[in-house]
């Protein structure tokens, strides 16, 4: 595959082996900039390790991950970030102790250049504090600015992180099953406020929910066995037989019943 | 100050996000009210015991804010806060010398200065090791090192002046204002004037980008790795600059005793007790740690002079304390002032008497036991026959034993009863405020 620049994040026969298993068998996948891509499969195929992988929790084994043509495997989590590439939890992963607004305006801090700042008061940072303002209305909990994130409902709460995720103004973005434990109203609702809050961005996200997955997705990566099976477009996926064979099956054929 | 450590920000109201509000009447309240009070408590207390005690607790005010950035703020457990206000205080009184024979051009009024860059740099050259980890491996590394300097105080009698320690004379140089510093109420006033202004500038600190990330480290480390901070680089920073404000009480404490010894101001029994008081004043509050300050200086020096077995009470009420209010003192306050905010103190008050009395009781038969128990060990030598509370007692008899014992176990008895009572009458408070607050945003 050729240097191209108009990726916004490449992998190249990335590997990752936790002892004698290898969770991760050589993944190749090229993610074009502002598009949506969903990565779908079986439970224990490897979906969170690639996250973790791409977002520096881990180093892998072998093999490149390039964010915007420069590569970024091994680097430190918080080195990635710098570089434009945020990522939510599957496990709910927000600062409980903190209101809603600290936990955005954290997430702020470091991109608008205050970093360890230890001179300046926070109330005094207008623009750090009218863009968490702002995200607070994005993901629609300015009515509970003050309110502890602990206190939060799970819907809020996993609101909460996507608004941390995207706060540093990245441009590539990873979410790991953000409608997880949602209700159907809510996931319908959920998918609307994360095709908004990422618009403009490119966005990977791992979902097992089927009417999500092709709700949201540009391209499907289909993994099985830390492999891609297949990285298409939701129709060609849908019609691929070795994904039918393998792992979608019935549920696609539920999706499709259910009119998507 | 009455704010817990992750909200002094909160004062801004919904409309006005981001702006400062210009006249916060209540901070401006509480902060005078905080100056007043250093400056007429030692008129109220002239005795030169007071003066003495006003000044110990100015520099442990300092000291357990300076450890609250680390436990309370940062989530940090430290075991070896005192390397950095005893390696303050060293070269505060080396800097104190060597300004006395005309070598250094430093006024006393900048001494603490000259131990907070002392901590600061000590914080900056071991802080490094130190914040590599957090949790657990940072309080061992912390143990380590503190262990390491304490050894080192013994290995290095130049600098730490051996079992006599090192000496000087504050009293040198030019007159300030008429201000010598030898007598202890001139020196009170410079613990008082640093003592304001530190504690101001820490609060300051919690509502900065640094203290804030702090904050979010000490909730969730790896979140914060990955909304760009360094872990790592915050927890360090933070040290720094708990290092300087711990060098600073160092340094005071340098100027107020004329003397500091190795084996009496690195060592871990000395961490130990600001670990324990920073915990009893409460650490989950900023100002917590100031009722720490003053809780040390009133334990070590009046506690310490009415029993021998002050020690063993002090680890009674730490017990307690972790057990039943682990947020301190602070907490406890603050519970009860939103109590009394709902108006519903007044009921309680009978519980709370109830509760006082019944412990009270119990403390009385359990000092007595450990009364007679000291005597027994250590002052056999006089005969049985001891004062304790105005009374005569006979340690050696029995009767003495089953006396004692019969109150406590009464005392206790009692007590949990109380006890039982007054958690049932408490939930049932909390609950109508809980009631109160969901009307109030229905309306």
């Amino acid at each position: 595959m050729a240097e191209n620049a108009n990726y916004a994040l490449e992998l190249r026969a990335l590997r990752k082996s936790f002892g004698k298993t290898e969770i991760i068998r050589g993944v190749d996948l090229a993610v074009r900039a502002g598009e949506r891509v969903a990565i779908i499969g079986p439970n224990g195929a490897g979906k969170s390790t690639l996250f973790n992988l791409i977002s520096g929790r881990f180093a892998p084994t072998s093999g490149e991950v390039l964010l915007h043509g420069a590569r970024i495997e091994g680097k430190k989590p918080f080195e990635i970030n710098r570089m434009g590439l945020s990522r939510s939890f599957q496990i709910t992963n927000i600062f409980p102790k903190l209101s809603v607004f600290e936990n955005l305006r954290c997430g702020v801090l470091w991109s608008m250049g205050y970093r360890y700042t230890f001179l300046r008061f926070l109330s005094r940072l207008d623009d750090a504090n009218e863009r968490a303002q702002q995200l607070m209305e994005m993901i629609k909990l300015d009515k509970k600015r003050d309110v502890l994130a602990i206190n939060l409902t799970y819907a809020e709460q996993r609101a909460l992180e996507i608004g941390i995720t995207i706060a540093g103004g990245a441009s590539v973005i990873l979410l790991d099953e953000p409608t997880a434990g949602m209700s159907v109203s809510e996931t319908t609702r959920f998918i609307a406020l994360i095709k908004e809050v990422t618009e403009g961005r490119t966005l990977l996200t791992v979902e097992h929910d089927m009417g999500v997955v092709f709700g949201l997705a540009d391209r499907i990566a289909v993994v099985v066995y830390g492999e891609v099976l297949a990285f298409d477009t939701p129709d060609a996926v849908r019609a691929n037989d070795r994904v039918q064979e393998a792992y979608l099956g019935s549920a696609v054929a539920d999706a499709q019943a259910q009119g998507h | 100050m009455t704010m817990s450590t992750t909200s002094p920000e909160r004062a801004a109201g919904p409309t006005a996000y981001y702006r400062f509000r210009p006249l916060n009447i209540g901070r401006y309240l509480i902060w005078s009210l905080f100056a007043i009070a250093l400056i007429v408590l030692p008129m109220l207390f002239t005795s030169s015991l007071a003066v003495t005690m006003l000044s110990q607790m100015g520099y442990a005010i300092i000291i357990c804010l300076s450890y609250n950035i680390l436990l309370g703020q940062g989530g940090m457990l430290s075991f070896g806060h005192a390397v950095y206000t005893g390696l303050g205080s060293f070269i505060a009184i080396h800097a104190m010398n060597l300004a006395a024979a005309g070598k250094l051009p430093i006024p006393l009024v900048l001494i603490p200065l000259v131990g907070g860059l002392a901590g600061m740099f000590f914080a900056i050259l071991l802080g490094f090791v130190t914040t590599k980890k957090s949790g657990t491996t940072f309080a061992m590394i912390t143990l380590g090192i503190g262990e390491l300097v304490a050894s080192m105080a013994l290995m290095f009698p130049e600098f730490f002046g051996g079992e006599g320690g090192v000496t000087t004379n504050r009293v040198y140089g030019q007159s300030i204002f008429g201000m010598t510093f030898g007598p202890a109420i001139q020196v009170y006033y410079l613990i008082a004037a640093y003592c304001f202004v530190c504690t101001a500038a820490m609060f300051a600190f919690t509502a900065t980008p640094l203290g804030r990330i702090l904050n979010a480290v000490r909730d969730n480390p790896e979140r914060v790795e990955f909304i760009g901070y360094n872990t790592q680089r915050v927890r360090y920073f933070a040290f720094i600059i708990a290092g300087f404000f711990a060098g600073i009480g160092g340094g005071l404490a340098a100027i107020n005793f004329e003397i500091v010894t190795g084996a009496d101001s690195v060592n871990m029994v000395r961490s130990g007790g600001y670990l324990l008081f920073t915990f009893l004043g409460g650490a989950t509050f900023f100002f917590g740690p100031i009722i720490g300050g003053v809780l040390l200086v009133l334990a070590s020096v009046l506690l310490s002079e009415l029993s021998k077995a002050w020690l063993l009470y002090l680890g009674l009420v730490f017990l307690f304390m972790v057990m039943f209010a682990p947020g301190g003192v602070a907490s406890l306050v603050m519970m009860n002032l939103r109590v009394a905010k709902f108006g519903k103190l007044r009921p309680l008050l009978p519980a709370y008497l109830a509760l006082v009395g019944t412990a009270l009781v119990a403390l009385f038969g359990a000092a007595a036991m450990v009364e007679m128990l000291y005597h027994l060990q250590l002052n056999a030598a006089l005969g049985p026959e001891m004062e304790f509370l105005g009374a005569t007692v006979n340690a050696a008899k029995l009767s003495s034993w089953f006396g004692a014992g019969f109150v406590l176990v009464t005392g206790l008895a009692l007590f949990e009863l109380c006890r039982r009572q007054f958690i049932q009458q408490w939930g049932l408070v909390q609950e109508e405020i809980e009631h109160e607050i969901k009307r109030g945003e229905a309306l």
